[in-house]
Protein backbone atom coordinates (compact mmCIF):
# COMPACT_ATOMS: atom_id res chain seq x y z
CA UNK A 1 0.00 0.00 0.00
CA UNK A 2 1.49 3.30 -0.95
CA UNK A 3 2.72 5.36 2.01
CA UNK A 4 -0.69 7.32 2.89
CA UNK A 5 1.34 8.70 5.83
CA UNK A 6 2.51 12.18 4.29
CA UNK A 7 -1.52 13.37 3.63
CA UNK A 8 -2.08 16.91 5.07
CA UNK A 9 -5.74 16.25 3.63
CA UNK A 10 -6.44 17.85 0.44
CA UNK A 11 -8.87 15.52 -0.38
CA UNK A 12 -11.68 15.68 2.30
CA UNK A 13 -13.58 19.10 2.49
CA UNK A 14 -13.86 19.31 6.29
CA UNK A 15 -11.88 20.19 8.77
CA UNK A 16 -7.95 21.37 7.88
CA UNK A 17 -5.34 20.82 10.93
CA UNK A 18 -4.25 24.08 12.18
CA UNK A 19 -0.73 24.99 11.13
CA UNK A 20 1.93 25.75 13.76
CA UNK A 21 2.82 29.32 13.75
CA UNK A 22 5.55 28.80 10.87
CA UNK A 23 3.19 27.45 9.22
CA UNK A 24 4.24 23.93 9.36
CA UNK A 25 2.33 20.88 10.19
CA UNK A 26 3.34 19.04 13.19
CA UNK A 27 3.24 16.01 11.28
CA UNK A 28 5.75 17.12 8.66
CA UNK A 29 8.41 17.48 11.14
CA UNK A 30 11.21 15.27 10.25
CA UNK A 31 12.26 15.27 13.88
CA UNK A 32 8.84 13.87 14.90
CA UNK A 33 8.56 10.41 16.06
CA UNK A 34 7.42 8.04 13.38
CA UNK A 35 4.09 7.53 12.80
CA UNK A 36 2.00 4.38 14.01
CA UNK A 37 -1.40 5.00 13.23
CA UNK A 38 -3.31 7.65 10.67
CA UNK A 39 -6.19 8.40 10.56
CA UNK A 40 -7.45 9.89 7.40
CA UNK A 41 -10.96 11.46 6.40
CA UNK A 42 -12.63 9.35 9.21
CA UNK A 43 -15.94 9.63 9.55
CA UNK A 44 -18.48 7.56 12.27
CA UNK A 45 -21.81 7.46 12.92
CA UNK A 46 -24.69 6.53 15.24
CA UNK A 47 -27.84 5.74 13.21
CA UNK A 48 -28.56 8.97 11.59
CA UNK A 49 -26.22 11.11 14.46
CA UNK A 50 -23.05 12.20 13.00
CA UNK A 51 -20.61 11.38 15.58
CA UNK A 52 -16.95 11.77 13.95
CA UNK A 53 -17.45 14.32 11.23
CA UNK A 54 -14.04 13.80 8.80
CA UNK A 55 -11.03 13.42 11.41
CA UNK A 56 -7.45 13.19 9.88
CA UNK A 57 -4.55 12.72 12.55
CA UNK A 58 -1.69 10.90 12.56
CA UNK A 59 -0.52 8.73 15.90
CA UNK A 60 2.85 8.57 16.61
CA UNK A 61 4.65 5.62 17.64
CA UNK A 62 6.18 5.29 20.90
CA UNK A 63 4.96 8.57 22.19
CA UNK A 64 1.40 9.21 24.15
CA UNK A 65 -1.75 10.91 22.26
CA UNK A 66 -4.06 12.52 24.37
CA UNK A 67 -7.01 13.32 22.82
CA UNK A 68 -8.99 15.81 24.57
CA UNK A 69 -12.52 17.72 23.97
CA UNK A 70 -16.08 18.27 25.68
CA UNK A 71 -18.33 15.25 26.45
CA UNK A 72 -19.80 14.16 23.10
CA UNK A 73 -16.93 15.72 20.83
CA UNK A 74 -16.94 12.38 19.48
CA UNK A 75 -12.86 11.57 21.09
CA UNK A 76 -14.49 8.05 22.94
CA UNK A 77 -15.86 7.35 18.76
CA UNK A 78 -12.34 8.16 17.52
CA UNK A 79 -10.76 5.79 19.39
CA UNK A 80 -13.23 2.99 19.01
CA UNK A 81 -12.90 3.54 15.34
CA UNK A 82 -9.22 2.60 16.24
CA UNK A 83 -9.44 -0.25 16.59
CA UNK A 84 -13.13 -0.91 14.67
CA UNK A 85 -14.62 -1.49 18.08
CA UNK A 86 -17.12 1.38 16.73
CA UNK A 87 -18.95 -1.14 14.27
CA UNK A 88 -19.94 -3.21 17.60
CA UNK A 89 -22.84 -1.19 18.66
CA UNK A 90 -25.75 -1.48 16.54
CA UNK A 91 -26.28 0.50 13.71
CA UNK A 92 -23.29 1.99 14.21
CA UNK A 93 -21.20 3.03 11.02
CA UNK A 94 -17.57 4.31 9.50
CA UNK A 95 -16.52 6.08 6.64
CA UNK A 96 -12.92 6.57 6.04
CA UNK A 97 -9.51 4.99 6.28
CA UNK A 98 -7.19 4.33 9.24
CA UNK A 99 -3.91 2.87 8.63
CA UNK A 100 -2.10 0.98 11.32
CA UNK A 101 1.68 1.12 9.83
CA UNK A 102 1.13 0.95 5.86
CA UNK A 103 -1.84 -1.08 6.03
CA UNK A 104 -5.82 0.38 6.11
CA UNK A 105 -7.41 -1.16 8.96
CA UNK A 106 -10.76 -0.67 7.07
CA UNK A 107 -9.49 -2.42 3.83
CA UNK A 108 -11.62 -5.23 2.31
CA UNK A 109 -9.65 -8.07 2.81
CA UNK A 110 -9.15 -6.52 6.92
CA UNK A 111 -10.29 -9.06 9.69
CA UNK A 112 -11.56 -6.86 12.53
CA UNK A 113 -10.21 -9.34 15.12
CA UNK A 114 -7.17 -9.76 13.65
CA UNK A 115 -6.75 -5.51 13.89
CA UNK A 116 -8.23 -5.83 17.82
CA UNK A 117 -5.52 -7.85 18.48
CA UNK A 118 -2.93 -5.65 17.68
CA UNK A 119 -4.58 -2.87 19.29
CA UNK A 120 -5.22 -3.15 22.76
CA UNK A 121 -8.11 -0.89 24.87
CA UNK A 122 -8.83 0.05 28.34
CA UNK A 123 -11.62 1.32 29.30
CA UNK A 124 -13.59 3.63 31.34
CA UNK A 125 -14.71 1.34 33.62
CA UNK A 126 -12.58 -1.54 34.49
CA UNK A 127 -14.43 -4.71 33.39
CA UNK A 128 -12.09 -7.89 34.63
CA UNK A 129 -14.17 -10.84 34.22
CA UNK A 130 -16.20 -12.13 37.38
CA UNK A 131 -16.28 -15.29 36.40
CA UNK A 132 -12.31 -15.50 36.29
CA UNK A 133 -9.92 -15.44 38.67
CA UNK A 134 -6.89 -12.73 38.43
CA UNK A 135 -4.69 -15.37 36.61
CA UNK A 136 -6.93 -15.80 34.46
CA UNK A 137 -7.86 -12.48 33.60
CA UNK A 138 -4.52 -11.81 32.66
CA UNK A 139 -4.84 -15.24 30.31
CA UNK A 140 -8.29 -14.25 29.10
CA UNK A 141 -7.16 -13.11 25.54
CA UNK A 142 -5.50 -15.98 24.96
CA UNK A 143 -8.30 -18.47 26.22
CA UNK A 144 -11.15 -16.47 24.84
CA UNK A 145 -9.41 -17.27 21.30
CA UNK A 146 -9.11 -20.94 22.42
CA UNK A 147 -5.07 -20.58 22.30
CA UNK A 148 -3.24 -22.63 24.93
CA UNK A 149 -0.07 -20.69 26.31
CA UNK A 150 3.39 -22.47 26.34
CA UNK A 151 4.51 -20.73 29.65
CA UNK A 152 1.36 -19.35 31.17
CA UNK A 153 3.27 -18.42 34.40
CA UNK A 154 5.41 -16.33 33.11
CA UNK A 155 3.21 -14.50 30.39
CA UNK A 156 1.15 -13.14 33.48
CA UNK A 157 3.70 -12.31 35.99
CA UNK A 158 5.43 -10.57 33.09
CA UNK A 159 2.08 -8.56 31.96
CA UNK A 160 1.25 -7.86 35.61
CA UNK A 161 4.36 -6.34 36.32
CA UNK A 162 4.36 -4.25 32.88
CA UNK A 163 0.76 -3.09 34.14
CA UNK A 164 2.94 -2.44 37.84
CA UNK A 165 0.35 -4.71 39.95
CA UNK A 166 2.57 -7.84 40.52
CA UNK A 167 3.92 -6.86 43.46
CA UNK A 168 0.24 -6.40 45.20
CA UNK A 169 -1.12 -9.60 43.41
CA UNK A 170 1.49 -12.39 43.45
CA UNK A 171 0.16 -14.05 46.48
CA UNK A 172 -3.67 -13.84 45.15
CA UNK A 173 -3.75 -14.76 41.65
CA UNK A 174 -6.32 -17.35 42.36
CA UNK A 175 -8.59 -15.00 43.79
CA UNK A 176 -11.34 -13.34 41.41
CA UNK A 177 -10.57 -10.58 39.21
CA UNK A 178 -13.55 -8.26 40.88
CA UNK A 179 -12.15 -8.62 44.07
CA UNK A 180 -9.67 -6.12 44.06
CA UNK A 181 -10.24 -2.61 43.99
CA UNK A 182 -11.19 -0.28 41.04
CA UNK A 183 -7.85 1.10 40.16
CA UNK A 184 -6.29 -2.44 40.86
CA UNK A 185 -9.00 -3.98 38.59
CA UNK A 186 -7.93 -0.98 36.04
CA UNK A 187 -4.62 -1.81 35.83
CA UNK A 188 -5.35 -5.82 35.73
CA UNK A 189 -7.47 -4.73 32.68
CA UNK A 190 -4.18 -2.83 31.06
CA UNK A 191 -2.42 -6.59 32.04
CA UNK A 192 -5.06 -8.34 30.45
CA UNK A 193 -4.73 -5.91 27.56
CA UNK A 194 -0.62 -6.15 27.32
CA UNK A 195 -0.28 -9.89 27.31
CA UNK A 196 -1.78 -10.04 24.21
CA UNK A 197 1.68 -7.97 23.24
CA UNK A 198 -0.58 -5.27 21.25
CA UNK A 199 1.38 -2.32 19.50
CA UNK A 200 -1.02 0.12 19.97
CA UNK A 201 -2.88 0.32 23.84
CA UNK A 202 -6.08 2.71 23.40
CA UNK A 203 -7.35 4.35 26.63
CA UNK A 204 -10.60 5.40 26.77
CA UNK A 205 -10.72 7.59 29.94
CA UNK A 206 -8.95 4.87 32.10
CA UNK A 207 -8.98 7.35 35.18
CA UNK A 208 -12.32 8.54 35.51
CA UNK A 209 -13.63 6.73 37.50
CA UNK A 210 -10.22 6.30 40.43
CA UNK A 211 -9.59 8.11 43.26
CA UNK A 212 -6.47 10.35 42.52
CA UNK A 213 -3.57 8.31 44.04
CA UNK A 214 -4.92 5.45 41.69
CA UNK A 215 -4.81 7.38 38.88
CA UNK A 216 -1.49 9.05 39.70
CA UNK A 217 0.00 4.85 39.89
CA UNK A 218 -2.24 4.80 35.89
CA UNK A 219 -0.70 7.61 34.79
CA UNK A 220 3.26 6.81 36.17
CA UNK A 221 2.57 3.25 34.38
CA UNK A 222 1.45 5.45 30.88
CA UNK A 223 5.01 6.90 30.98
CA UNK A 224 6.70 3.36 31.40
CA UNK A 225 4.48 2.21 28.23
CA UNK A 226 5.61 4.77 26.26
CA UNK A 227 8.74 2.84 25.84
CA UNK A 228 7.17 -0.30 24.07
CA UNK A 229 3.97 1.08 22.94
CA UNK A 230 2.42 3.52 20.90
CA UNK A 231 -0.52 4.55 23.77
CA UNK A 232 -3.49 6.75 22.97
CA UNK A 233 -5.58 8.04 25.35
CA UNK A 234 -9.09 9.93 26.07
CA UNK A 235 -8.95 11.97 29.08
CA UNK A 236 -11.44 15.19 30.04
CA UNK A 237 -8.67 15.85 32.48
CA UNK A 238 -6.43 18.43 31.18
CA UNK A 239 -4.01 18.34 33.78
CA UNK A 240 -3.48 14.58 33.11
CA UNK A 241 -3.52 15.08 29.57
CA UNK A 242 -0.60 17.76 30.14
CA UNK A 243 1.22 15.42 32.74
CA UNK A 244 1.11 12.22 30.23
CA UNK A 245 0.69 13.35 26.72
CA UNK A 246 3.23 14.23 24.33
CA UNK A 247 0.90 15.35 21.44
CA UNK A 248 -2.96 15.99 22.46
CA UNK A 249 -5.63 16.56 20.06
CA UNK A 250 -8.66 18.70 20.71
CA UNK A 251 -11.60 17.50 19.71
CA UNK A 252 -15.47 19.36 19.72
CA UNK A 253 -18.57 18.69 17.63
CA UNK A 254 -16.85 15.48 16.29
CA UNK A 255 -14.56 17.50 14.52
CA UNK A 256 -10.72 18.17 14.86
CA UNK A 257 -9.84 21.33 16.20
CA UNK A 258 -6.24 21.27 16.94
CA UNK A 259 -3.31 18.84 16.96
CA UNK A 260 0.22 19.55 17.85
CA UNK A 261 2.36 19.03 21.11
CA UNK A 262 0.93 18.94 24.21
CA UNK A 263 2.87 21.73 25.08
CA UNK A 264 2.12 23.89 22.49
CA UNK A 265 -1.60 23.07 22.52
CA UNK A 266 -1.53 23.71 26.20
CA UNK A 267 0.67 27.53 25.97
CA UNK A 268 -0.32 28.72 22.63
CA UNK A 269 -3.28 27.79 21.39
CA UNK A 270 -3.91 28.33 18.02
CA UNK A 271 -7.54 28.04 17.69
CA UNK A 272 -10.07 30.09 20.00
CA UNK A 273 -11.77 27.04 20.91
CA UNK A 274 -8.92 24.92 22.23
CA UNK A 275 -8.36 28.49 24.51
CA UNK A 276 -11.57 28.41 25.82
CA UNK A 277 -11.72 24.81 26.33
CA UNK A 278 -8.52 24.20 28.00
CA UNK A 279 -8.80 27.25 30.27
CA UNK A 280 -12.06 26.00 31.81
CA UNK A 281 -14.37 28.21 29.81
CA UNK A 282 -16.35 25.14 28.65
CA UNK A 283 -16.68 22.02 28.71
CA UNK B 1 -41.57 -17.48 42.48
CA UNK B 2 -44.67 -16.59 43.85
CA UNK B 3 -43.07 -17.94 47.59
CA UNK B 4 -40.32 -15.08 48.06
CA UNK B 5 -41.58 -12.32 46.54
CA UNK B 6 -44.09 -11.85 49.14
CA UNK B 7 -41.56 -12.47 51.55
CA UNK B 8 -39.48 -9.07 50.33
CA UNK B 9 -42.70 -7.45 50.34
CA UNK B 10 -43.64 -8.08 53.84
CA UNK B 11 -40.09 -6.66 54.69
CA UNK B 12 -39.81 -3.33 53.20
CA UNK B 13 -43.45 -2.44 54.04
CA UNK B 14 -42.53 -3.41 58.22
CA UNK B 15 -39.66 -0.94 57.80
CA UNK B 16 -41.66 1.46 56.01
CA UNK B 17 -44.45 1.32 58.98
CA UNK B 18 -41.72 2.08 61.74
CA UNK B 19 -41.07 5.59 60.06
CA UNK B 20 -42.85 7.31 62.41
CA UNK B 21 -44.63 10.23 60.99
CA UNK B 22 -46.00 8.30 57.79
CA UNK B 23 -49.13 9.85 56.74
CA UNK B 24 -53.23 8.82 56.89
CA UNK B 25 -53.25 8.40 53.05
CA UNK B 26 -49.79 6.17 53.11
CA UNK B 27 -51.38 4.27 56.22
CA UNK B 28 -54.55 3.48 54.50
CA UNK B 29 -52.38 2.52 51.32
CA UNK B 30 -50.08 0.23 53.87
CA UNK B 31 -53.54 -0.84 54.96
CA UNK B 32 -54.74 -2.18 51.88
CA UNK B 33 -51.14 -3.75 50.73
CA UNK B 34 -51.32 -5.96 54.00
CA UNK B 35 -54.71 -6.78 53.02
CA UNK B 36 -53.30 -7.62 49.35
CA UNK B 37 -50.83 -9.38 50.61
CA UNK B 38 -52.51 -11.41 53.17
CA UNK B 39 -55.36 -12.88 51.86
CA UNK B 40 -53.98 -14.98 48.88
CA UNK B 41 -51.61 -16.14 51.48
CA UNK B 42 -55.04 -17.10 53.90
CA UNK B 43 -56.33 -18.73 51.48
CA UNK B 44 -53.62 -21.12 50.33
CA UNK B 45 -52.61 -21.97 54.13
CA UNK B 46 -56.34 -22.68 54.09
CA UNK B 47 -55.93 -25.29 51.21
CA UNK B 48 -52.79 -26.57 51.99
CA UNK B 49 -53.86 -27.13 55.93
CA UNK B 50 -57.13 -29.01 54.52
CA UNK B 51 -55.57 -30.98 51.55
CA UNK B 52 -52.67 -32.08 54.26
CA UNK B 53 -55.46 -33.04 57.16
CA UNK B 54 -57.52 -34.78 54.55
CA UNK B 55 -54.33 -36.74 53.15
CA UNK B 56 -51.39 -36.92 55.53
CA UNK B 57 -52.68 -40.48 57.32
CA UNK B 58 -52.72 -41.61 53.79
CA UNK B 59 -49.16 -40.65 53.08
CA UNK B 60 -46.70 -43.65 53.58
CA UNK B 61 -44.13 -45.53 51.68
CA UNK B 62 -46.10 -48.18 50.27
CA UNK B 63 -48.40 -45.37 48.81
CA UNK B 64 -45.43 -44.55 46.88
CA UNK B 65 -44.34 -47.56 45.57
CA UNK B 66 -47.45 -49.54 44.77
CA UNK B 67 -49.17 -49.66 41.67
CA UNK B 68 -53.00 -48.20 41.29
CA UNK B 69 -55.63 -50.28 42.08
CA UNK B 70 -59.56 -50.90 42.14
CA UNK B 71 -59.34 -50.92 46.64
CA UNK B 72 -58.58 -47.31 47.49
CA UNK B 73 -56.16 -48.56 50.37
CA UNK B 74 -53.87 -50.36 48.07
CA UNK B 75 -53.59 -47.83 45.47
CA UNK B 76 -50.47 -46.16 44.92
CA UNK B 77 -48.72 -43.81 42.53
CA UNK B 78 -45.80 -45.20 41.02
CA UNK B 79 -46.58 -45.14 37.66
CA UNK B 80 -47.61 -41.35 37.93
CA UNK B 81 -44.53 -40.55 39.95
CA UNK B 82 -41.89 -42.50 37.56
CA UNK B 83 -44.33 -41.31 34.60
CA UNK B 84 -44.01 -37.46 35.45
CA UNK B 85 -40.21 -37.26 36.29
CA UNK B 86 -39.34 -39.42 32.66
CA UNK B 87 -41.49 -36.43 31.09
CA UNK B 88 -39.94 -33.79 33.22
CA UNK B 89 -36.29 -34.85 31.87
CA UNK B 90 -37.64 -35.51 28.27
CA UNK B 91 -39.43 -32.25 28.50
CA UNK B 92 -36.07 -30.21 29.82
CA UNK B 93 -33.92 -32.24 27.65
CA UNK B 94 -36.09 -30.55 24.43
CA UNK B 95 -37.06 -27.80 25.90
CA UNK B 96 -33.68 -26.32 27.36
CA UNK B 97 -31.95 -26.33 23.86
CA UNK B 98 -34.25 -25.21 22.04
CA UNK B 99 -35.43 -22.29 24.46
CA UNK B 100 -31.64 -20.97 25.54
CA UNK B 101 -30.78 -21.58 21.57
CA UNK B 102 -33.86 -19.29 20.57
CA UNK B 103 -32.84 -16.70 23.22
CA UNK B 104 -29.02 -16.64 22.13
CA UNK B 105 -30.54 -15.60 18.56
CA UNK B 106 -32.81 -13.25 19.94
CA UNK B 107 -30.50 -11.46 22.54
CA UNK B 108 -26.67 -11.77 20.91
CA UNK B 109 -27.47 -12.09 17.02
CA UNK B 110 -30.75 -10.56 15.46
CA UNK B 111 -29.86 -6.69 15.08
CA UNK B 112 -33.92 -4.90 15.73
CA UNK B 113 -36.02 -5.03 12.65
CA UNK B 114 -39.60 -5.64 11.87
CA UNK B 115 -39.12 -9.31 11.74
CA UNK B 116 -37.37 -9.51 14.89
CA UNK B 117 -40.11 -7.81 16.71
CA UNK B 118 -42.75 -9.81 15.36
CA UNK B 119 -40.79 -12.43 16.60
CA UNK B 120 -40.82 -11.18 20.29
CA UNK B 121 -44.63 -10.13 20.13
CA UNK B 122 -45.60 -13.97 19.11
CA UNK B 123 -43.17 -15.28 21.90
CA UNK B 124 -45.10 -13.20 24.28
CA UNK B 125 -48.41 -13.78 22.62
CA UNK B 126 -47.52 -17.84 23.07
CA UNK B 127 -46.96 -17.68 26.70
CA UNK B 128 -50.42 -16.28 27.27
CA UNK B 129 -51.62 -19.36 25.32
CA UNK B 130 -54.62 -21.62 27.70
CA UNK B 131 -52.65 -24.99 27.98
CA UNK B 132 -55.47 -26.76 26.70
CA UNK B 133 -54.40 -25.31 23.15
CA UNK B 134 -50.66 -26.73 23.20
CA UNK B 135 -52.29 -29.87 24.13
CA UNK B 136 -54.81 -29.41 21.05
CA UNK B 137 -51.60 -29.04 18.69
CA UNK B 138 -49.62 -31.93 20.79
CA UNK B 139 -52.71 -34.23 19.63
CA UNK B 140 -52.70 -32.90 16.28
CA UNK B 141 -48.72 -32.86 15.65
CA UNK B 142 -47.29 -35.41 18.02
CA UNK B 143 -48.99 -37.83 18.32
CA UNK B 144 -51.24 -37.88 14.90
CA UNK B 145 -48.81 -36.32 12.40
CA UNK B 146 -45.24 -37.91 13.46
CA UNK B 147 -46.95 -40.92 14.66
CA UNK B 148 -45.52 -40.90 17.69
CA UNK B 149 -48.83 -41.96 19.44
CA UNK B 150 -50.42 -41.54 22.86
CA UNK B 151 -46.39 -41.71 24.49
CA UNK B 152 -44.49 -40.44 26.72
CA UNK B 153 -42.15 -38.69 24.11
CA UNK B 154 -45.48 -37.21 22.35
CA UNK B 155 -46.74 -35.41 26.15
CA UNK B 156 -43.03 -34.37 26.72
CA UNK B 157 -42.94 -32.62 23.43
CA UNK B 158 -45.87 -30.96 23.65
CA UNK B 159 -45.49 -29.99 27.78
CA UNK B 160 -42.02 -28.40 25.87
CA UNK B 161 -43.83 -26.34 23.73
CA UNK B 162 -45.93 -24.90 26.34
CA UNK B 163 -42.71 -24.08 28.36
CA UNK B 164 -40.62 -22.60 25.36
CA UNK B 165 -42.07 -18.98 25.40
CA UNK B 166 -41.15 -18.87 29.18
CA UNK B 167 -37.81 -20.24 28.83
CA UNK B 168 -37.05 -18.43 26.07
CA UNK B 169 -38.16 -15.25 28.03
CA UNK B 170 -36.43 -15.80 31.24
CA UNK B 171 -32.95 -17.18 29.13
CA UNK B 172 -33.36 -13.39 27.07
CA UNK B 173 -34.21 -11.35 30.76
CA UNK B 174 -30.57 -13.84 32.22
CA UNK B 175 -28.70 -12.65 28.89
CA UNK B 176 -29.40 -9.34 29.27
CA UNK B 177 -27.88 -8.97 32.81
CA UNK B 178 -24.77 -9.48 31.46
CA UNK B 179 -23.17 -5.66 31.42
CA UNK B 180 -22.57 -4.81 27.87
CA UNK B 181 -18.75 -3.47 29.01
CA UNK B 182 -17.88 -7.10 29.40
CA UNK B 183 -19.04 -7.95 25.95
CA UNK B 184 -16.83 -5.03 24.51
CA UNK B 185 -13.74 -6.19 26.93
CA UNK B 186 -14.06 -9.58 25.20
CA UNK B 187 -14.13 -8.08 21.26
CA UNK B 188 -11.30 -5.79 22.64
CA UNK B 189 -9.38 -9.06 23.26
CA UNK B 190 -9.85 -10.12 19.51
CA UNK B 191 -12.47 -12.57 20.57
CA UNK B 192 -15.48 -13.30 18.31
CA UNK B 193 -18.81 -13.26 18.57
CA UNK B 194 -19.19 -17.11 19.23
CA UNK B 195 -16.17 -17.00 21.64
CA UNK B 196 -17.69 -14.09 23.53
CA UNK B 197 -20.74 -15.88 24.27
CA UNK B 198 -19.68 -19.40 25.27
CA UNK B 199 -16.74 -18.21 27.33
CA UNK B 200 -18.11 -15.52 28.80
CA UNK B 201 -21.75 -14.51 28.60
CA UNK B 202 -23.51 -18.23 28.87
CA UNK B 203 -21.12 -18.40 31.90
CA UNK B 204 -22.05 -15.58 33.75
CA UNK B 205 -25.97 -15.91 32.90
CA UNK B 206 -26.28 -19.45 33.85
CA UNK B 207 -27.29 -18.93 37.40
CA UNK B 208 -30.63 -16.76 35.53
CA UNK B 209 -31.02 -19.60 32.84
CA UNK B 210 -31.17 -22.62 35.36
CA UNK B 211 -33.58 -21.26 37.18
CA UNK B 212 -35.65 -20.05 34.79
CA UNK B 213 -36.05 -23.56 33.25
CA UNK B 214 -36.60 -24.79 36.74
CA UNK B 215 -39.43 -22.68 37.36
CA UNK B 216 -41.15 -23.59 34.13
CA UNK B 217 -40.24 -27.25 34.71
CA UNK B 218 -42.05 -26.74 37.93
CA UNK B 219 -45.11 -25.16 36.77
CA UNK B 220 -44.92 -27.96 34.22
CA UNK B 221 -44.85 -30.62 35.97
CA UNK B 222 -48.73 -29.53 37.55
CA UNK B 223 -49.97 -29.14 33.92
CA UNK B 224 -52.85 -31.64 33.24
CA UNK B 225 -55.09 -30.63 30.51
CA UNK B 226 -52.28 -31.09 27.57
CA UNK B 227 -51.58 -34.23 28.99
CA UNK B 228 -55.23 -35.30 28.98
CA UNK B 229 -55.80 -33.64 24.97
CA UNK B 230 -52.75 -35.85 23.91
CA UNK B 231 -54.42 -39.00 26.16
CA UNK B 232 -52.20 -40.01 28.73
CA UNK B 233 -53.60 -43.23 30.80
CA UNK B 234 -55.77 -42.25 34.01
CA UNK B 235 -55.02 -46.30 35.07
CA UNK B 236 -51.36 -47.69 34.45
CA UNK B 237 -49.78 -50.64 36.30
CA UNK B 238 -46.58 -50.64 34.44
CA UNK B 239 -43.59 -48.41 34.58
CA UNK B 240 -42.54 -46.80 31.01
CA UNK B 241 -39.92 -48.30 29.56
CA UNK B 242 -39.07 -46.27 26.40
CA UNK B 243 -40.27 -43.32 24.39
CA UNK B 244 -43.30 -45.01 22.78
CA UNK B 245 -44.47 -46.72 26.01
CA UNK B 246 -47.85 -44.63 27.14
CA UNK B 247 -47.62 -43.27 30.58
CA UNK B 248 -49.60 -41.28 33.21
CA UNK B 249 -48.30 -38.22 35.50
CA UNK B 250 -48.76 -36.86 39.06
CA UNK B 251 -51.88 -34.25 38.21
CA UNK B 252 -54.03 -36.91 35.86
CA UNK B 253 -53.60 -39.72 38.60
CA UNK B 254 -54.50 -37.47 40.96
CA UNK B 255 -57.61 -36.22 38.88
CA UNK B 256 -58.79 -39.07 37.99
CA UNK B 257 -58.93 -40.02 41.83
CA UNK B 258 -60.93 -37.30 42.43
CA UNK B 259 -63.64 -38.06 39.80
CA UNK B 260 -64.06 -41.35 41.31
CA UNK B 261 -67.01 -41.85 43.88
CA UNK B 262 -65.46 -43.55 46.61
CA UNK B 263 -64.18 -41.50 50.00
CA UNK B 264 -61.11 -43.40 49.67
CA UNK B 265 -60.32 -42.29 46.42
CA UNK B 266 -60.63 -39.03 47.59
CA UNK B 267 -58.13 -39.38 50.37
CA UNK B 268 -55.74 -40.93 47.64
CA UNK B 269 -56.30 -37.67 45.96
CA UNK B 270 -55.22 -35.50 48.81
CA UNK B 271 -52.09 -37.51 49.62
CA UNK B 272 -51.44 -37.36 46.02
CA UNK B 273 -51.38 -33.47 45.60
CA UNK B 274 -49.22 -33.46 49.04
CA UNK B 275 -46.72 -35.57 47.00
CA UNK B 276 -47.22 -33.39 43.80
CA UNK B 277 -46.85 -29.99 46.20
CA UNK B 278 -43.60 -31.46 47.85
CA UNK B 279 -42.16 -32.20 44.22
CA UNK B 280 -42.95 -28.60 43.05
CA UNK B 281 -41.27 -26.73 46.48
CA UNK B 282 -38.01 -29.22 46.17
CA UNK B 283 -37.77 -28.16 42.41
CA UNK B 284 -38.71 -24.05 43.38
CA UNK B 285 -35.73 -24.95 46.56
CA UNK B 286 -33.89 -26.12 43.98
CA UNK B 287 -33.78 -23.18 42.06
CA UNK B 288 -33.59 -20.46 44.63
CA UNK B 289 -30.23 -22.75 45.96
CA UNK B 290 -28.61 -22.87 42.47
CA UNK B 291 -28.92 -19.55 42.49
CA UNK B 292 -27.54 -18.44 45.56
CA UNK B 293 -24.63 -20.84 44.82
CA UNK B 294 -23.73 -19.87 41.60
CA UNK B 295 -23.91 -16.19 41.58
CA UNK B 296 -22.01 -16.29 45.12
CA UNK B 297 -18.99 -16.99 42.99
CA UNK B 298 -19.12 -13.95 40.72
CA UNK B 299 -20.72 -10.80 42.45
CA UNK B 300 -19.61 -8.20 40.19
Amino acid sequence: MEPALKIPDKGSPKPELKRRPDGSDPADDPAAPQIKMFAKSLRAWFGPAEALRGITLPIRKNCVTAIIGPSGCGKSTFVRCLNRMHEVVPLARVEGEVYLDAENIYGPSINPIAVRKRIGMVFQKANPFPTMSIRQNVLAGLSLQGLRCRAPEELVENALRKAALWDEVKDILDRSGVSLSGGQQQRLCIARALALEPEVLLMDEPCSALDPIATAKIEDLIHELRESYTVVIVTHNMQQAARVADFTAFFYLGELIEYGKTETIFKTPQDPRTEAYITGRFG
Amino acid sequence: MDSNTPKKQGGSLGESQSNRGASWAEKTFLAICYAALGLPLLLLVVLIVDVVIDGWPRLNWAFLTNYPSRKPEMAGILPALVGSAYLMLLTAAIAIPLGVGAAIYLEEYTRPSRITSLIELNISNLAGVPSIIYGLLGLELFVRAMQWGRSVVAGAATLALLLLPAVIMTAREALRTVPHSLREACYALGADRWQTIWRVVLPMSLPGILTGVILSLARAIGETAPLVMIGALTYVAFLPNSLKSPFTALPIQIFNWVSRPQAGFHTNAAAGIIVLLALMLALNGAAIWLRVRLQRRMDW
